[in-house]
Parts: C-alpha cells; sequence; structure tokens
C-alpha cells in the first residue's frame, strides 16, 4: 500500500520517536510512506486563531502539494497537523469563493479528493496484519489515551466514537496489551499551553496520568505529539502539582506496535522519553 | 333528457367580489340539459337551501350543482337539502369557486370565464351521476385494549362501565404497567401503587372485562366494527383455575438469582414468580429461560410443594380468535437505557442509575423495601447528582423530541432523596424547567425552596468513578459556562422515553401510522388526538409520545368515549364512495381478469378474491371483489387496474372524462 506522508514540524523536532516509530512500523507492515514534496508548517497551534485565510492557505498548499504529487491519502500523524489540514479542507470544499481565494494565494486548485487520515485510521485499516504478524506480545496493561483533538469534533473527524473511542484500544489489543475502561480518555491534556503556562499543564496532564495509574495501568499510550511531551516531558511539574513520583511511561501507540512486532527499541526512539520507557524484555 | 339547476353562491365577498357570479348563472343558462341558474348570496343559509328544494320540485331536477366553496365545508349541507326534496343526494355535486377561483385569482373577465367553465365540468358530471345509496356494516359491540398499563386499564373500565365487553390483553404476567413501577407521584406526592392498585383489581373483577395477561396479539384482520383478532396466549406453565397464588412455590424455587424486570435489575427473583406483590392475577408464570427443570431437566420442586397440583410444565402456548370491533392501543414506553452514554460510565457502573430504576429504589416495595441505599455497597448516599435531559432534546447522540416528564420526575426523585436523607445534598443538573400543568410549576419551585434541592443550569460532560465517589464534570451556564465538579456517591440519569420496543412491527400489523420513533401517530395532531388513520382503532397514553399520568388517563377516557360513540350504534353507515368491481352478463361475467394487481396496491387490504361458479359449481372465473367495509375510496385500484374493471362509485371513468371533454 502506498500513502502519502506529512511529518509536520513537532514529528522533526520535539517528537522525533514518534516519526521513527511511525515509519518503522509503516516498513514492517508493508505500507510505503511518501513523503508530501516541500511540504509546508500547517499553522496548527496559533494560525487559526490569528488570520482564517493564512489558516486555510497553509493546510491548502500542503493538499495541493499532495495532488500534485498524485497522492490520494495523505497520513498526518500529529492530532494538530491532522486536524488542521481536515477542517482547512472541509471549510474550502464548503465555501467555493473561499477555495478560490485561497487558491490565488497558494497559486494552485484547492485538493478537495485528497483524503487525510490520521494515525489510528490507518492503523485501523492494518489492523489484521499487525495482529497476525505480533512475535512478542505486548503484554501489559495500558490506557489508551486520545486526547481532546484526535476523534473530534465529530463533525470535523467522523472517525471513531467522540466521547470513548474504541479505535487505539483495539490496537492495543491486537499487539497483545490489555487496554483498560478509564475515564480520562478524552480529556485535556493541556496541550498547546506546554510552553507558556506549565501549571495548568501539571494540573490538567496530572489528573490524566493519576487517572491512567488509579485504573492499573503500566503505561499510556498516545497518539498525538502533544500529549506525549506534556504527559512525558512535563513530569517533574506534574508530580510537584500531584505531590507524589508517578513513573509510569508514555508510549506512542506506534512504540508499543513496534515492540510487538519486535522492532529494534532504539528504531521506535524508545530512548529518546523523559520518563523511562525502555521495556524490560520478557 | 337531464334536468340540471345550478346554484351559484356569492358567499358573502368571498367569491362575490371576484367573480361575477350573476354573470356565471347567465352563461351557464344555456349549457344544454340545464333547465334552472340563479345566483345567490350565501346559498347555505336557510333561504338559500330552500330555493334548491323548491327548484328541485318546480322544475322537476335530475341533477343539482351548487357552485361555491369547498365540498369539505357544504357538501353534507347541500346533500341533505337535496335528500329533502326528494331526490337522491349524490346526484348533488359542488363546484368549488372559492378555494379553486376566487381565492387564488385577481378579479376579472378571465377569472369569471373559469368559474363559468367549473361550473360547466361539473354540469356535465352530474349528468352521468348515479343514485347512490349508503352502505350499512354491522357493529361487534366488543373492544380490544392493547396493554394493561393505567392507559389500557382506564380505557377498559371506562368502555365496560359504558356497558361494553372489553377485552384487556397485556404481554407480562400482570397488569399494571409502568405506574405500578413508581415509588410516588408528582406533583401531589401520593403513592403509586395506592392509587393504581384498586383500579386494577376493579378492571379484573368487572364484569364486562375479560383480562388476558402473558398474551400478546398475533394478528389483526377486518375493518371498524368488523375485527377479527388472534390472541397468543402464552404458556404461564400453571393451571390458573386450580392456582391459589398461596405463593408456596415461589418460596421453594431454587433459582433466586435472576435480575427482576420489575425492580429494573436492581433486585431479583425465583424462576417461578409473580412480577410484583399486588400483581393482578396474583399468579404466577414459569420462566421457562431460567427453570432448572427446563433447563437441566431436573428439579420439579415447585410441583412438589404446589397443594393444589396447579404446575403444568406440558402446557403450550394457545392462539385465541375473537371478533371485536374497535381497538385501543395503550402499548406504553420504554426509557432509554444507560449504557447509551459512554461518557457518562458505559451504564456499567451500578451507582448509575436510570429513572425507573430510581423509583424502585425509592420504593416501599422496592428491593431495599423504600431504604435510600446505593446498589454498589448498599451505603447511604450522601450526595445524589440527578441528570435531566440525558438523551432528550439532543440530537446529535439521543432523541430531538423532549421526553416530558422528566423535570417533573427528577424534581420528585430529588424531593424524596432529601426527605429519606435529610442532611444529603442533591443537586440538578437541566438544561431549562418545562413544568407546564397544574401544580407542577409550584412542585419544582417547593424542591428548590423547601427541599433545598441545587439546580445547576448546565449539562454534564462526563462522569467517571474515582474511588468511592462518582465525579459529575459538567458547567454552569448562568455563570457563564463555568466548571463544576460534583463528587456523588450516585447518579440518577433522566433518561430520554421512547416508544416500546415492538411498536413499529405491531403499527404494520395493525395497519397504524407510526412517527420517525415508532410512536404511533394520530390520525390529527389537533382534531384527532385520539384517532388513528385507520378507523376504529384508538390511541391512549405514551404509546403515541411521552406523556404523564394524567394526561394518560384523560386520553385513555378519550380514546373510551370514541369507542362507546361506535358502540351505540348498532350498524356503522359508510359513504357509498367506494371501489366496485364491475360485473357483466355471462359469458364474461366481468372485464376483471383476476390478476390481482389491485390486490398488491390497495393500501387498506379492501381487495378480495371472489369466484364466480357455474351452475355446477365449477369454477368459471376468480375476479376481484371490494370489501366496502374497508375500502377508503382513494383510487389506487382503478389506476392499477389494466382492464378498467373497477371505479369508484361517483367518480368512475365516464364522469371524469365529461369532466375533461367540457374543457
Amino acid at each position: 500500500m502506498r500513502m502519502g506522508y506529512y511529518p509536520g514540524c513537532s514529528l522533526l523536532g520535539s517528537s522525533r520517536e514518534f516519526d521513527e516509530s511511525v515509519r518503522a512500523v509503516a516498513a514492517a507492515l508493508d505500507l510505503d510512506l511518501v513523503q508530501v514534496p516541500d511540504w509546508n508548517c500547517c499553522g496548527a497551534s496559533s494560525a487559526h486563531v490569528l488570520d482564517a485565510k493564512l489558516a486555510a492557505a497553509l493546510p491548502a498548499r500542503i493538499l495541493a502539494q499532495a495532488a500534485e504529487a498524485g497522492l490520494d491519502e495523505v497520513l498526518a500523524p500529529c492530532a494538530a497537523c491532522y486536524n488542521r489540514l481536515v477542517s482547512a479542507q472541509q471549510a474550502l470544499a464548503k465555501n467555493p469563493a473561499f477555495a478560490e481565494e485561497i487558491a490565488g494565494i497558494t497559486g494552485a486548485p484547492a485538493a478537495t479528493r485528497v483524503r487525510v487520515l490520521n494515525v489510528l485510521e490507518v492503523l485501523d485499516r492494518l489492523r489484521d496484519t499487525i495482529q497476525a504478524r505480533v512475535k512478542t506480545p505486548f503484554g501489559r496493561k495500558v490506557a489508551c489515551y486520545y486526547g481532546c483533538l484526535l476523534v473530534r469534533p465529530p463533525r470535523v473527524v467522523a472517525f471513531d466514537r467522540p466521547e470513548d473511542p474504541r479505535s487505539m484500544d483495539l490496537l492495543a489489543e491486537a499487539a497483545g496489551a490489555v487496554p483498560l475502561p478509564w475515564s480520562h480518555k478524552t480529556e485535556c491534556c493541556g496541550a498547546s499551553f506546554s510552553v507558556t503556562r506549565t501549571d495548568i499543564v501539571a494540573k490538567l496532564s496530572g489528573r490524566v496520568l493519576d487517572a491512567a495509574v488509579k485504573a492499573g495501568a503500566e503505561a499510556v499510550l498516545v497518539a498525538c505529539p502533544m500529549c506525549q511531551s506534556n504527559l512525558d516531558m512535563r513530569r517533574p511539574e506534574i508530580n510537584a502539582h500531584l505531590g507524589r513520583e508517578l513513573d509510569i511511561p508514555v508510549l506512542y501507540i506506534t512504540q508499543a506496535l513496534g515492540l510487538a512486532l519486535d522492532l529494534d527499541p532504539e528504531k521506535l526512539g524508545l530512548h529518546r522519553h523523559m520518563v523511562p520507557a525502555m521495556p524490560a524484555r520478557a | 333528457m337531464s334536468r340540471i339547476g345550478v346554484f351559484t353562491c356569492h358567499c358573502g365577498e368571498n367569491i362575490g367580489a371576484t367573480v361575477d357570479c350573476a354573470k356565471v348563472a347567465e352563461c351557464t343558462r344555456s349549457v344544454p340539459g340545464v333547465v334552472h341558474s340563479v345566483d345567490y348570496k350565501y346559498m347555505c343559509s336557510d333561504p338559500g337551501q330552500t330555493m334548491i328544494k323548491e327548484a328541485i320540485k318546480e322544475h322537476g331536477l335530475t341533477g343539482v350543482v351548487v357552485a361555491a366553496c369547498s365540498p369539505r365545508m357544504h357538501e353534507p349541507t347541500f346533500r341533505a337539502a337535496v335528500a329533502q326534496a326528494g331526490l337522491n343526494p349524490y346526484l348533488c355535486e359542488m363546484a368549488n369557486l372559492r378555494e379553486h377561483c376566487s381565492w387564488v385569482h385577481e378579479k376579472g373577465e378571465v377569472t369569471t370565464e373559469k368559474a363559468a367553465d367549473l361550473v360547466r365540468v361539473m354540469v356535465e358530471k352530474v349528468k352521468h351521476n348515479q343514485p347512490l345509496h349508503p352502505i350499512k356494516v354491522p357493529v361487534t359491540k366488543r373492544a380490544l385494549v392493547l396493554g394493561g398499563g393505567i392507559a389500557g386499564i382506564q380505557a377498559a373500565l371506562d368502555i365496560a362501565d359504558a356497558g361494553h365487553q372489553v377485552v384487556l390483553v397485556e404481554k407480562s404476567p400482570s397488569i399494571g404497567g409502568h405506574m405500578s413501577q413508581l415509588s410516588e407521584t408528582f406533583p401531589t406526592l401520593d403513592c403509586s401503587q395506592c392509587i393504581l392498585t384498586p383500579r386494577m383489581v376493579e378492571a379484573a373483577r368487572h364484569p364486562n372485562i375479560t383480562l388476558m395477561t402473558y398474551s400478546e396479539l398475533e394478528k389483526l384482520e377486518g375493518f371498524i366494527g368488523n375485527f377479527k383478532a388472534t390472541i397468543r396466549r402464552k404458556a404461564r406453565k400453571i393451571d390458573e383455575k386450580l392456582c391459589t397464588g398461596c405463593g408456596l412455590c415461589i418460596q421453594k424455587c431454587p433459582q433466586k438469582k435472576i435480575k427482576d424486570e420489575f425492580n429494573e435489575g436492581l433486585g431479583n427473583r425465583t424462576a417461578i414468580y409473580v412480577p410484583f406483590p399486588q400483581a393482578v392475577p396474583n399468579k404466577p408464570v414459569i420462566d421457562t429461560a431460567n427453570c432448572t427443570f427446563f433447563k437441566a431437566g431436573k428439579c420439579k420442586v415447585c410441583e412438589k410443594m404446589c397443594p393444589t397440583g396447579a404446575i403444568r410444565y406440558e402446557q403450550e402456548d394457545e392462539l385465541v380468535t375473537l371478533e371485536v370491533g374497535a381497538l385501543v392501543l395503550a402499548t406504553g414506553f420504554k426509557v432509554m437505557r444507560t449504557d447509551k452514554f459512554p461518557e457518562y460510565g458505559y451504564g456499567q457502573d451500578p451507582d448509575i442509575l436510570d429513572g425507573l430504576q430510581f423509583e424502585r429504589l425509592a420504593s416501599a416495595s422496592g428491593p431495599t423495601l423504600g431504604a435510600m441505599k446505593r446498589p454498589s455497597d448498599g451505603k447511604e448516599p450522601e450526595t445524589v447528582v440527578f441528570l435531566a435531559c440525558s438523551g432528550s432534546r439532543d440530537r446529535s447522540k439521543g432523541v430531538p423530541y423532549c421526553s416530558k416528564i422528566c423535570c417533573m420526575y427528577t424534581a420528585k426523585h430529588a424531593m424524596l432523596y432529601r426527605h429519606k436523607v435529610h442532611h444529603g445534598k442533591a443537586v440538578v443538573f437541566y438544561m431549562d424547567i418545562r413544568s407546564g400543568g397544574k401544580d407542577y410549576d409550584e412542585f419544582v419551585r417547593r424542591a428548590i425552596e423547601e427541599d433545598d434541592v441545587q439546580y445547576v443550569r448546565g449539562r454534564v460532560s462526563r462522569i467517571y468513578r474515582d474511588g468511592d465517589k462518582l465525579v459529575v464534570k459538567g458547567a454552569d451556564t448562568l455563570q457563564g459556562g463555568a466548571p463544576v465538579e460534583v463528587r456523588a456517591d450516585m447518579v440518577v440519569l433522566a433518561t430520554a422515553v421512547q416508544s416500546q420496543d415492538g411498536s413499529e412491527e405491531l403499527a404494520q400489523k395493525l395497519h397504524v401510522s407510526y412517527d420517525p420513533y415508532h410512536f404511533f401517530a394520530e390520525s390529527h395532531p389537533k382534531l384527532k388526538p385520539v384517532e388513528t388513520n385507520t378507523a376504529g382503532i384508538y390511541l391512549a397514553g405514551a404509546c403515541q409520545a411521552p406523556r404523564d399520568i394524567p394526561e394518560t388517563v384523560a386520553q385513555a377516557s378519550g380514546a373510551a368515549a370514541k369507542v362507546a360513540a361506535l358502540f351505540a350504534r348498532d350498524e356503522l353507515t359508510r359513504e357509498p364512495v367506494v371501489a366496485v368491481v364491475n360485473r357483466l352478463p355471462a359469458p364474461q361475467f366481468s372485464y376483471c381478469v383476476g390478476c390481482f394487481l389491485c390486490q398488491s396496491a390497495c393500501p387498506y387490504q379492501a381487495i378480495e378474491q371472489e369466484e364466480i361458479k357455474g351452475r355446477d359449481g365449477s369454477v368459471l372465473k376468480v375476479v376481484a371483489k371490494v370489501n366496502a367495509g374497508l375500502c377508503q375510496g382513494c383510487g389506487t385500484c382503478v389506476a392499477t387496474c389494466r382492464t378498467k374493471a373497477i371505479d369508484i362509485q361517483g367518480f368512475s371513468n365516464e364522469q371524469i372524462f365529461a369532466e375533461l371533454m367540457t374543457l
């Protein structure tokens, strides 16, 4: 299977391990990822609150590039990128006049046919393959954390259930893990306050981790770079806020799958986490 | 030769201001066959009608055309007048000069010409009219009431009190319905069972009421006044005549852990059981799915214990056929289950209840005997959160309609809780309070002001368990959407009222319309609220829409009144505007070739098959036959018939062609 790939800025920087694990798992599942040529920033955290045209034009250019490269589908692993790409695409499809205006800015017609997929959507299609190729079952109790962005808002995303998503749980199960029912699957981690208001992040992410630990999880699985960095990188602040030390590791779903597929932990970027996540291999 | 009289009405200014009525009368006078044509300001008035009657006698009219308003309005008036003058009423027709002309056009010559054309069309039709005679159908004076809740009980009692026979069919082992499950009722806080059980007993004892519990309607055929109902009496596996209801079998049954439907799963029952202590009839049934004997072939404890030898393991379902004249549908409602709300804890947390479960918890006959104990550990809850509109008025995940009763029962629940746990805290999350009804708003105010129930306007986004507590997260929209977090011991969801399971199939079985949510549809939302589109079938209670007890009882009495009015007559008279299949002399007998396309097209099941037999009794031909009792005169069969063998009386092909050829 051949598919476009839009890593976005975070997967080249703070979340390198997500990029590494997505690529490694894709290769192991015979998924041919073709990077969108000359891609640009999607404008994720700030464009949509500053300038509606800019917020549409940035994703529009990325999609136009993909269309030009002959890509029908593009995987955007970062939840924020994914959300921006889909939202902008829908805004353009709904309003032809606006789409024309944006086309004037980007210099290319709106690529409304290119389908943008998030990482769960893509892996969901490959679930049977994953299950068949598991070598070392990931036999841990896990809390699958979707965050607030990955499956919402439903009218934009139209994937999985908005209040109680199941796709990551089913993937974890396919990899041999035991996904737990827990309360904070779709609560906010404090997302974009990661840098500016660490106190808010400590409070919100603290609640998420606390709930996961109380539910009996041995690891938290995520599919969003912001969730991961907040839960992992801000652990000292979280611990200070909670007043106790939590050492639960936060893994990308792709890392968990990679381990189950017996891929090299280094290639999955497991050594890059702040909270040690290198598994004691059974 | 026809002698037609034309009577053009001004309808005050309704027609007169736009159409030159005198001119219409004038130019109609010269139409062949017309012997008399006049105009008048109000034809429907007494002098107007007298004009028609006198003209019939004076001119020996063979047909009458009244050019006036809609036939919907005054056709019966003019037909009656014509009949009084000795002419068959179906030789009178109306030309609609109001809705079809004066109301939709400007004043002018063209408008007057159109009016004259409309009159000419009807004159040609009347020339082809035949005298018709009303159809008489007999009435079976026995009613069938489906559903033994308060709606069905009330309807049955009212019909029975009017002196008619009633068969009350209830699918569960006892009558009583949801009302028997309720603890107290709003706005009086009187005990639900205390006011209901006397009515249940009355229904059981009434000489005109036959109770068929643990029974379901299998099939319904026929038409108003003449239905044939097939009812399945499910096997109770006991002999009802021998059983005295002593309850020994129930005490000794070894299966004691079956989820109790009457207690909404909060309690347990045995495999041989009565649903609740005041059940009517107070005779047990064996739940064969859970009975040790039926599952494993051994046990028979109940048979050994029974002092009267009433147990009948071999008993089978029985089909009973009944002739009835009318039907009252009172099949009630169900509540949406809490597992529809994944964000509210999957419906798996034992301390998250729905409204009916809370009723059982608060009821003196409930699993805790009325003590406030939460299901998980039996502790008295210190804080209880009530969520109104769980699934109601929620287009994205639930149903768009308002469930109507939840505002009131939520206030009641909160009050009952506060009355039982004086130091407890009751919090109600609501969208807005809909307490329209006598003493209803006062009741809600009382909950807030006297019983200190805390009302928070806003929706709840999530409920999850944190150790011993349930965390309820919501927003207070009266404080700008400020987040509210309540740590509760128990949560009660006022889940949406929904139509009863299987109501779609039942509606199709009875040919009754239903809405997208499978509630049965009334014939007219304002003026025919208890009738359905099928004559002789009436509605009562929450099977039509969410409804509280007073409204249900009122509607049930309304439906009963309709049935009583129907049964007041020995025969029903029906308009003869129905389909007929032509008959010809031998050897054709009829143009009908017996393809029966009309039978599959007829929406009222009015087409039957008829054999035409020779003298020796051999079948010469099978042709269609219209059951005049069922036919509604819609004309679908006429359009379908390939050999033009069917006509609607009063709208025959000849009549329609005559109208068209005039233009």
